[in-house]
């Protein structure tokens, strides 16, 4: 799995805004068919990360590479043939109000492959019931979700192109922990079944023991851990260490 | 026996069918894929079904939807589904779409054949929920004044001045432009026709009588009702759709107090202060254009109106303003607060606002021409 070209190489990345720089001089290499969860305090930095990644906010410097494509080098039709291979599940959903969830969902499906009708639509009630939503929910409009629903909904129509990259923003929150922990098996069977490489900013503590294969802990503005779980509690960096081994921590029995 | 590189399929005789998948099972054919499978399973007799997948090279969701539907009417229907030579790395994504199959699509809505008589109806109780909604609005706002009045402490005034200053001080060069050209292209056709029969002077009466009484007050009301109505109503709209009216009243405040008065109550100074503006305008184009055009000096053009024009033409126009301010504001609130949660709504009623403002201000301002004419200004 190491020897293939990283699904994603940071260099040397800076980002800021005005003179507070968020992103210091952060290197790091998401592999293939991994699921990588990025860890990090509360308005540290990593929606900005996530989102520099995404080419939505602009870097001071530094490099990005996302599956062998360099955004600052290709033109923008092969970099729009790259997006098509990712899939994106936004920290607030970003479910597009006028449409109803099926219609979310379908939504790129309808801008990417000619489909006929009903295969579209049967593929949604499909990725919509995966990730927990009744056929009934479908036909909801975002307005009359449950913040949870809202999440679910996101996340399935981030998957719905079958990415080879998904990038979730907190994924799991908000989702009661039964619902935490489905969300993280059909994570899980994606995975392994689309040899899917996840890219997931999360804070549960049991989404990271369970279903990541690396995390990486974020603070000032750099990667100060990465590797498995068993490397962030061995961790001698402060933050990391109250991270996994404080009292939330212990009530996981994570440590 | 069907013979293709993706699906092939043998009807036995007992009424079972071998069914046989190779290739990629992915979007890429998916296309090809969705006829064959129904071809497929049309062909399925009675008895068991077998798939044989182990020709399958790769499989992804739209691939794993499809066998899902292949399989699907033979199982409801109880005959015995057999899956052979499954890969390991395909089977997890097959059970995955399996348990959630089941989940039929709801059939669409369908329009009942009396829908066109229903709609009637239903806009004509949308009618009265309007004429209710612009009245309970416009008694909330009352309230907060008279709260407001009781405890003036209590009044935003920053927020009240600011929103002046957006809708009464930042409209002024709009307002003298367009008013101007008004006064000017009225001064314009009243000379052109009045001069056929000599009486080309009437044409400044024209101006200061039509100009103050009547298009004055109106352009302006039309003007602010496009400018500044339509953004109250987008304002309130996506406070109220990002819950933060919500938030307001949580809080035990009062939204009407804190929105919504300081909104109108500018807008009830703003108006008479630009239709002051804009009539002064409009005379001046009116003036500009009688000199240049009509030949008539300046003088003339001021004696002349001294003479056309009374202090009562003046004063209908100035104390219809208020008023239309206030129909405009509580309308732009009433359907700032009706937004839903979806942008589509945002948009909706803030087209509805200016369409009904501008329509209430012109039914308005021919009620103030009876009334005006009928006790005797
Ligand atoms: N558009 C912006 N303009 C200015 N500063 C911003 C902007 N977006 C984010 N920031 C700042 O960047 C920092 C990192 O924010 P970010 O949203 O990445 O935090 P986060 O790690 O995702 O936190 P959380 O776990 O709460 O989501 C914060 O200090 C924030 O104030
Ligand atoms: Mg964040």
């Amino acid at each position: 799995m190491s020897d293939e070209a990283p699904a994603i190489r940071l260099t040397d990345l800076v980002v800021g805004f005005g003179n507070n720089t968020v992103i210091d001089h952060l290197s790091l290499d998401v592999r293939r068919g991994e699921i990588l969860g990025l860890v990090g305090a509360s308005g540290g930095g990593k929606s900005v990360l996530l989102r520099t990644i995404l080419g939505l906010l602009r870097k001071r410097s530094g490099t990005i590479n996302i599956l062998g494509a360099n955004p600052d080098e290709v033109s923008s039709a092969a970099m729009r043939a790259v997006e098509r291979h990712w899939g994106v599940l936004f920290q607030q959903g970003a479910l597009f109000s006028s449409l109803t969830v099926r219609q979310n969902v379908e939504f790129p499906m309808r801008e990417y492959l000619q489909l006929p009708p009903r295969l579209q639509s049967s593929v949604a009630i499909t990725k919509l019931g995966m990730v927990g939503l009744s056929a009934v929910d479908a036909e909801k409009l975002p307005e009359e979700l449950s913040g949870g629903m809202i999440k679910r909904a996101a996340l399935a129509r981030a998957l719905a192109l079958d990415p080879d990259i998904v990038f979730l923003d907190e994924p799991t929150s908000g989702l009661d922990p039964i619902a935490a922990s489905d969300f993280d098996r059909l994570i899980k069977t994606l995975q392994k079944a689309l040899g899917l490489t996840v890219f997931m900013v999360t804070h549960d503590l049991d989404s990271l023991a369970t279903v990541c294969d690396r995390v990486a802990a974020l603070a000032d503005g750099k990667i100060v851990a990465l590797g498995p779980m068993s490397a962030m509690l061995a961790s001698e960096h402060p933050w990391v260490q109250a991270y996994f081994r404080g009292q939330r921590a212990r009530n996981n029995s994570i440590v | 026996m069907e013979s293709n590189d993706l699906l092939r399929w043998n009807a036995g005789d007992g009424g079972q069918i071998e069914i046989e998948a190779d290739g990629p099972w992915t979007v890429t054919n998916a296309v090809a894929l969705d006829s064959l499978v129904d071809a497929a399973a049309q062909a399925a007799g009675t008895g068991p079904m077998i798939v044989d997948m182990h020709g399958v090279t790769a499989i992804d969701t739209f691939g794993a939807c499809l066998i899902e539907r292949l399989v699907t009417p033979a199982k409801a229907r109880g005959q015995k589904v057999v899956f052979k030579g499954v890969l390991d790395q395909h089977r997890s994504l097959l059970d995955a779409v399996a348990r959630v199959s089941d989940h039929t699509p709801l059939p669409p809505k369908k329009r009942s054949p009396l829908a066109a008589i229903e709609g009637l109806g239903r806009s004509l109780i949308d009618l009265g929920n309007d004429l209710s909604a612009l009245l309970v609005m416009l008694g909330a706002i009352a309230m907060a004044m008279a709260r407001v009045i009781r405890r003036p402490r209590s009044f935003r005034l920053t927020a009240a001045v600011n929103q002046f200053d957006r809708v009464g001080l930042r409209s002024v060069p709009i307002i003298l432009l367009i008013t101007f050209l008004i006064g000017a292209i009225i001064a314009q056709q009243g000379i052109f026709n009045f001069r056929k029969f000599g009486a080309q002077t009437y044409a400044i009466d024209l101006v200061g009588i039509l100009v103050l009484r009547e298009l004055g007050v109106l352009i302006v009301s039309i003007m602010v009702a496009g400018r500044s109505g339509s953004s109250y109503t987008a304002e309130l709209g996506s406070m109220k759709m990002r819950e933060e009216i919500d938030a307001i009243r949580t809080m035990g405040l009062d939204p009407i107090e804190i929105l919504m008065l300081p909104r109108v109550l500018a807008l009830v100074l703003a108006l008479p202060m630009l239709t002051f503006i804009g009539s002064m305008s409009a005379l001046v184009g009116g003036g500009l254009v009688s000199w240049l055009y009509g030949g008539m000096s300046v003088a003339t053009y001021i004696t002349r109106l001294r003479d056309a024009i009374s202090v009562t033409h003046f004063e209908v126009g100035m104390w219809k303003a208020p008023f239309m301010a206030l129909v405009i504001g509580i309308v732009a609130c009433t359907e700032g607060l009706r937004v839903q949660g979806n942008t589509e709504s945002l948009g909706f009623h803030t087209t509805e606002s200016v369409v009904k403002s501008i329509f209430l201000v012109i039914v308005l301002d021919g009620f103030f021409a009876m009334f005006f004419a009928s006790i005797g200004m």
